[in-house]
């Protein structure tokens, strides 16, 4: 199988890289566009800053080419935020895969929520044989606002979608690299994934 | 809800972890990767790596066994110690190192909290303040609490959050190494007037410290070091403790 950690020069991907390799799958990374799309599955990863994330898949033109991938698609954090409408942190307009807005945690919390939280109301073949309640390492300002699309919710401040599906697309707010035997599982799951590619 | 995390520190020096380890039968103490795995088996919710080495040499030897870590260890760590610079960071984030940490540094050049948090984002700035309480003032001391500073630890914890700081590490030079409970009144005042994570360090002795300094103390999450090394406190114990007394924790 062919796994692709989309390097767009945002933020630390080796973490991923080295996750999937104790699951002993080899991910290449690449921001070749051909690759990309041959690809068997396709984690797309993101840390940092949202507009200049975005820039930086605009400027590879990158940006056109993820919402048409057919294949199953992995956003993780940042990655996830860019998948959505927009972002409030730096005004960012998204990819627009899911349809939701990403908002900022007010200041009635600590900014970042930075720990583990849990993920309930689980409801994609991504969770299979992780229960209801389960931990996640999380480090985020903004979130998604709970939607349609929400395949799980987390609660800081107010209950917010902390996972995201539409069709082969997948997103996640918390670091399933980080996070312990559960995230190894979700990783798991993802490489179990049908290909329709 | 967001649970408290527990955190143990390790010291290292040229690759190899300094003070005695004996809370389980290891075959080789001294490598922090076994340790590491080890920890997070155990349920320690993140780690900390501080790099005392004086050496080039040795901070080479770091970045090594940075990456080992983060091909085998699958919670987060933090890795603190000499880092001076914007390259020294990219580095140790590079081999996959999660946060890092800086304390003098800061001081001697604030704005590098600015470059820092502006070109990895603040998630991965931890700024580490030691201080000690000199006639009811709190003071920020350097390199290891030995040089005191004309900085108040209030408000220098608030000039790096508004720097781009996304954590702060406080550790009590009164309290270090006295094992008898964590600074739960400058943590909490701490954690009131600032609105990011604070890590309660320096104090731990017993289950109690840690249930103060979460409740007193409003920490976000407690560093400590020997408690664990030496086994006197087991990580998972510690947690089921704390759970049952409501404070909220991974188990």
């Amino acid at each position: 199988m062919k796994l692709i950690i989309i390097d767009y020069g945002a933020g630390n991907i080796k973490s991923i890289q080295f996750a999937f390799k104790r699951l002993g799958v080899d991910a290449v990374l690449s921001n070749n566009i051909e690759e990309i799309k041959a690809a068997d599955k396709v984690i797309f990863p993101g840390v940092g800053e949202a507009s200049s994330a975005m820039k930086m898949l605009r400027e590879s033109g990158l940006d056109s080419v993820i919402p048409e991938l057919k294949q199953p698609v992995l956003g993780i954090c940042l990655g996830m935020q860019l998948m959505c409408n927009s972002s409030e942190e730096g005004n960012t307009k998204g990819l627009g895969i899911f349809n939701v807005a990403i908002k900022k945690f007010s200041s009635a919390v600590k900014v970042p929520q930075m720990g583990w939280n849990v993920i309930t109301d689980l409801k994609s073949d991504l969770f299979t044989g992780v229960k209801e309640e389960e931990f996640m390492y999380l480090v985020h300002s903004f979130y998604a606002e709970n939607c349609k699309e929400a395949i799980a919710t987390t609660s800081y401040e107010i209950e917010y979608a902390s996972a995201l599906q539409k069709d082969n697309f997948y997103g996640v707010q918390f670091h399933p690299e980080k996070s312990s035997k559960a995230g190894e599982q979700i990783l798991k799951n993802f490489l179990e994934l049908k290909t329709n590619n | 809800m967001l649970t408290k995390r527990i955190i143990p520190c390790l010291d290292i020096k040229n690759g190899r972890t300094v003070k005695g380890v004996n809370f389980v039968n290891l075959i080789d103490a001294g490598d922090p990767v076994i340790l590491a795995k080890q920890y997070a088996e155990l349920g320690a919710d993140e780690l900390v790596f501080l790099d005392i080495s004086a050496t080039l040499e040795g901070r080479k030897t770091m970045l090594e066994m940075v990456l080992k870590v983060a091909e085998q260890v699958n919670i987060p760590f933090t890795v603190g110690g000499g880092i001076s610079s914007v390259e020294d960071v990219d580095a140790l984030l590079k081999c996959g190192a999660d946060k890092i940490s800086i304390n003098s540094s800061a001081v001697k050049r604030p704005d590098l909290v600015n470059e820092l948090s502006n070109k990895f984002g603040s998630q991965c700035v931890v700024v580490a303040i030691d201080a000690k309480q000199i006639n009811g003032e709190w003071m920020v001391h350097l390199a290891g609490g030995t040089i005191p500073t004309a900085l108040n630890l209030f408000d220098w914890a608030k000039e790096v959050e508004s720097r781009g700081a996304g954590e702060i590490l406080f550790t009590s030079m009164n309290n270090d190494g006295t094992k008898a409970g964590f600074a739960n009144e400058a943590l909490a005042k701490l954690s009131t007037e600032l609105n990011i994570p604070i890590i309660a360090s320096g104090g731990a002795g017993t289950v109690q410290h840690f249930t103060d300094t979460f409740t007193i103390g409003k920490a976000d999450a407690a560093l400590a070091a020997s408690v664990f090394h030496f086994g006197e406190i087991a990580i998972s114990a510690l947690k089921k403790e704390l759970k049952e007394q409501k404070i909220p924790v991974r188990l």
